[in-house]
């Protein structure tokens, strides 16, 4: 099978300048990028399979001597490419703030308490059919210096392998119906509004456990579709 | 008709317990992050054949500032030019994985050992110079920006299809510089991420 990434996808993509989002302005390039072929540079990348994770590594909740406080929530989904085939056997990251919206990170000095049975950071490899579960707690809110009364939304943090280094994607999954999505300029650095959508996660009824935890859905679809003779005939 | 991708958001300025445990540690000797690292900035497995080399730079903003919180992802064959990734036929037969990630410290000052790749096919069937692939993300940056190291001492940058793109007054921030220091080979690859000397980045 032999994988194209059309450049066009990369329109759900935010701008790499996005001034509602202060550091970006010091932070994004000012020439215009060079365009490039994609090469066996490109089009390959690492592989990283179950040898890396060890039991447990997936259940954020179990990291601590006791229970971390807060709502303990099951989040899941599929890894998918442009053509919605699921990948298998590829690695998926994440870290968080706590239920109070602080991070295990010397640098965040908002006045929440830290959890000493909480970290917030997680890793699980998708199965055969691309499919991957966490056990967490539902991250909190918290305030951040971009403007006045600027608070980030509930989010969650991933890091997805996919087939090639054309596939990396860091991204943040958002919970349901947030009332801050309006006010934060990450969020809304996305144009397109059905783009937005796919950061979002679903509530999820069906996967939630009677007495235990809820279920929210996160789907994420990586850059690659496979190539049709004619894309072939132009490589 | 094909689905729409996931967009990236920013990886921010606390990612280091989930992605660079290790990393953590230029910022904070004494602290203790439990958490295994699975990615790191050392590449080299002991049964990678090649010549060992280190890659060090600072990475910089529009108004010349250390990046402090800024994460770097490298990409690259090995000794003898095959990528391990079921996308390159001619696979090694090494542990060598030619991945790898830096945290950078407090003065955006970033770091990898690895070896020193080997030249890969190219568009057409030529060879490309040798070189290794960069991703770097950081809080304040929406989406990675990727670049490419190559090598000074490698004369076939001067045919290579890919730089051969680049304006040839931009160029030298593609080229990193060899330094020998003791017994230990350096390539300095610093990154302006803005502004005067601003580091070529590619669209892929």
């Amino acid at each position: 099978m032999s994988l194209i990434y059309p450049r066009e996808s990369l329109s759900a993509y935010p701008k790499h300048l996005s001034p509602e989002y202060k550091s970006t302005v010091k932070r994004s390039p000012s020439k215009p990028l060079i365009l490039m072929p994609h090469t066996l540079s490109e089009l390959t990348g690492p592989v990283y399979g179950h040898d890396v994770i060890q039991e447990g590594d997936n259940d954020l909740t179990k990291q601590g001597k006791g229970e971390p406080l807060g709502e303990r929530i099951i989040v899941h989904g599929h890894v998918y490419d442009e053509d919605k085939r699921p990948i298998p056997d590829t690695l998926v990251e994440i870290w968080q703030a706590n239920a109070c919206g602080r991070y295990v990170h010397l640098v965040d000095q908002h006045p929440a308490p830290l959890d000493p049975n909480f970290t917030g950071g997680g890793r699980t490899v998708t199965d055969k059919n691309g499919y991957y579960k966490f056990i967490t707690i539902k991250p909190g809110a918290y305030p951040w210096g971009n403007h006045h009364n600027a608070w980030r939304p509930n989010h969650i943090h991933f890091s997805v392998f996919g087939h090639s280094f054309l596939s990396r994607l860091i991204t943040q999954m958002y919970f349901p119906g947030d009332y801050l999505f309006p006010f934060d300029p990450i969020f809304n650095s996305v144009p397109d509004e059905q783009a937005r959508l796919r950061m979002v996660s679903s509530f999820d009824l069906d996967n939630t456990i009677p007495d235990w935890a809820l279920a929210f859905r996160f789907d994420i679809v990586l850059r690659g579709r496979e190539a049709t003779p004619l894309d072939t005939d132009k490589h | 008709m094909s689905e729409i991708i996931t967009p990236s958001q920013t990886v921010g300025p606390y990612f280091a317990y989930g992605l660079t445990p290790k990393g953590r540690l230029k910022w904070d000797p004494d602290g203790t992050y439990s958490w295994k690292e699975t990615i790191g900035d050392n590449l080299i497995t002991p049964d990678a054949t090649g010549e060992k080399i280190r890659i060090e730079g600072q990475i910089v903003d529009g108004d010349g500032k250390p990046i402090n919180d800024a994460m770097l992802e490298i990409w690259q064959a090995d000794a003898q030019g095959r990528y391990a990734s079921p996308y390159d036929s001619r696979r090694p037969n090494t542990q060598f994985k030619g991945f790898g990630r830096s945290a950078v410290n407090p003065n955006g000052e970033f770091g990898f050992s690895t070896i020193k790749p080997g030249s890969v096919p190219g568009p057409n069937g030529k060879p490309q110079a040798p070189h290794i692939g960069f991703c770097i993300y950081s809080r304040g940056m929406l989406r990675q920006v990727y670049t490419r190291l190559y090598f000074a001492d490698e004369a076939a940058n001067a045919t290579d299809q890919i730089l051969s793109l680049v304006p040839a007054d931009r160029r030298d921030t593609l080229i990193a510089k060899k330094e020998v220091q003791g017994d230990t080979v350096v390539y300095r690859f610093n990154i302006r991420v803005q502004g005067d000397n601003e580091t070529v980045f590619f669209d892929i």
